[in-house]
């Protein structure tokens, strides 16, 4: 049963097609990675997706609901309920400890409850570190309390943008075996990266190159 | 975590910002009330010695105002005396239009052996008299009896203690409520007081009487008839009567009405200004904190805040940074103000009654709520233009 369905998608800014004419498939429970070079259309499609901007034409179907369609007040809602975003540069509130950054998108989305962002940080293996400040994590540590704020309300897409693009070694395995983790628990991946390493993670490779699917890559090697 | 704690948050974790904000509405505040409650000061002590003085006229010996200003003796409480025959009183209510007639006489008192202090003593007669009377029957019960005494409020002397002057032993009976004027270092006491004590300095040497004959007063304090016109009561009794002048209440307030009317005009130009200057800075203040803030502002709309709950948060912080600097300001000015009333009241030279306590915090909260809602006001435009701004352009673009 598939999460996302994109049917025929371009996105058009002035002169450049960022987007053409694209069509792809992602199942529930599925870890697909997104690869392609600079300008090839990864950041149009992961703000489309991701519910932050709107297709020129075509089909976007999350759950069932064409978001091509709907409102920014309804994007919104849907972004808040349906899906958790993990960027490269963290964008942690830098006056919010990390358990108040947690906290923050459980607010947003129904009611804080600390013990529960207690308990994301602890996933992440952070709970020793809930009071500190951005301003007083490593990269990596940021970056995993952006996963835990992005679980926290259990959203059914998990959408990350480059999240190893700022992260050492030891700290990007960590990363993905948090990603493999939620694969494992049912959670559907969609990770935008240029990182081959970081697409072979993923179960499923899309290619993108001048906006256009180029190729599909199945990790044979997946899970072992 | 509500939205309110989500704003106390980032003021308590950005002291130095908050406390910029916070600086310049307590500008506004203290402006505002201190302005205000000078302004009302002011009108206060206009209204207070209008109605101390109570009459419409006042009839004095022609060559008094030689002698004297009427203006100092009741803005300063400077001491002066000057007589006329007591017949004046009854010729003055034979005038058509003349409702009452109350006299007044004046004595003062030497800085000498014989006097505690040096200050105006005025004689009234409690039956007649329509100015003072009502101010002293609050503080005291029954007239002032044989060589009672009520004080003004700034003489220092307390009810039961008793003052010399000229050497005559005067028992404090009440203290007077304050007029912030020259007559709260005033004493008054009955005319048969006063005839006493004006014996007590002739024999001391100090000749008031001169050829006013046996009984003399100072002043008639005339209150005109409703219906008739005071410049014609005023024309009447000029001409009347010989070698006394007839003086308008109003004319002699003219000079402090319009002294209070500057004064007022200039202070409300300095609030217009401090609001009109603190406005446009907390206008781009606010602009270049949400321009700051726009990543933060984008983080929290890709994690679920609606651009209402956004906008809601930035009115919320600024409203708050208002609360805080309308308390401040306000608590400034008070503290500058009213420990000080006495002083500021002999800067500027004009009555000066600081208003009670019940008006002082209505203003207060008034100032107070209006600063909270200039601060929010000022953010509502930054919060609009927030509002509108893309997250997933803002975070490129501050990345």
């Amino acid at each position: 049963m598939s999460l996302l369905e994109i049917r025929n998608v371009s996105k058009v800014y002035g002169e450049l097609k960022a987007l053409d004419n694209v069509s792809l498939r992602v199942d529930q429970g599925e870890w697909v990675a997104i690869m392609g070079p600079s300008g090839s259309g990864k950041s149009t499609m992961m703000n489309i997706i991701g519910c932050m901007d709107k297709p020129t034409s075509g089909e976007v179907l999350l759950d069932g609901v064409d978001i091509s369609k709907e409102s920014s007040k309804r994007l919104t809602d849907i972004r808040r309920d349906k899906i958790g975003l993990i960027f490269q540069q963290f964008h942690m509130v830098n006056y919010l400890t990390a358990a108040e950054n947690v906290m923050v998108s459980q607010y947003y989305h129904s009611l804080p409850d600390e013990e529960e962002a207690l308990e994301a940080l602890g996933r992440v293996g952070l709970r020793e570190r809930a009071r500190h400040l951005p301003s007083q994590l490593s990269g990596g540590e940021q970056q995993r309390v952006c996963v835990a704020r992005a679980l926290i309300n259990h959203p059914e897409l998990i959408l990350a943008d480059e999240p190893t693009g700022n992260l050492d070694e030891a700290n990007e395995n960590i990363v993905l075996d948090l990603f493999a983790q939620l694969h494992r628990e049912g959670t559907t991946l969609i990770v935008v990266t240029h990182d081959p390493e970081v697409a072979e993670a993923a179960q499923r490779t899309i290619v993108l190159e001048h906006g256009k699917v180029a190729r599909e890559i199945i990790n044979e090697h997946f899970g072992q | 975590m509500k939205r309110f704690s989500l704003s106390v948050r980032s003021l308590l974790r950005k002291p130095g910002r908050t406390a910029a904000l916070a600086l310049l509405t307590a500008f506004l505040a203290l402006a505002v009330f201190g302005g205000s409650v000078v302004v009302l000061s002011l009108r206060n002590g206009l209204n207070s010695l209008e109605a101390r003085l109570g009459a419409d006229i006042i009839l004095v010996p022609s060559e008094a105002q030689s002698k004297v200003s009427f203006q100092n003796m009741f803005l300063q409480g400077t001491t002066g005396a000057f007589y006329m025959d007591a017949s004046v009183l009854d010729k003055a209510l034979e005038v058509n239009g003349v409702e009452k007639a109350a006299p007044q006489t004046f004595l003062a008192s030497l800085k000498a052996d014989c006097c505690s202090v040096k200050i105006q003593v005025i004689g009234i007669d409690p039956e007649t008299d329509f100015t003072v009377q009502p101010w002293i029957s609050r503080s005291l019960a029954r007239e002032l009896g044989n060589m009672d005494v009520a004080v003004g409020c700034k003489v220092e002397a307390g009810v039961g203690e008793i003052i010399r002057i000229y050497d005559q032993r005067c028992k404090v009976v009440a203290q007077l409520e304050s007029t912030g004027t020259g007559l709260d270092t005033a004493v008054y006491c009955s005319m048969d007081t006063m005839n006493a004590l004006l014996k007590a300095a002739e024999d001391k040497g100090v000749s008031h009487k001169i050829e006013s004959g046996d009984q003399v007063i100072s002043a008639v304090y005339v209150k005109v008839r409703d219906g008739y016109s005071i410049d014609t009561v005023n024309s009447q009794l000029t001409g009347r009567l010989r070698k006394v002048t007839a003086v308008r209440t109003r004319s002699m307030l003219t000079g402090v009405s319009d002294s209070l009317a500057g004064i007022s005009r200039t202070v409300t130009a300095l609030i217009v200004a401090v609001w009109a200057l603190a406005l446009v800075i907390l206008l781009l203040a606010y602009a270049l904190i949400i321009r700051e803030r726009n990543r933060e502002f984008a983080v929290l709309r890709l994690i679920g805040a609606s651009r209402r709950m956004l906008s809601g948060m930035v009115l919320t912080e600024s409203a708050l940074c208002g609360l805080l600097g309308g308390l401040a300001g306000t608590g400034l000015a008070a503290l500058a103000l009213f420990p000080f009333a006495q002083l500021i009241e002999s800067a500027l030279n004009l009555p000066y009654l600081m208003p009670d306590a019940g008006t002082a915090l209505l203003l207060a909260a008034g100032t107070v709520l209006l600063t909270v809602m200039v601060a929010a006001l000022s953010s509502m435009a930054a919060a609009c233009r927030l509002s509108r701004v893309d997250p997933g352009t803002a975070l490129r673009e501050g990345t």
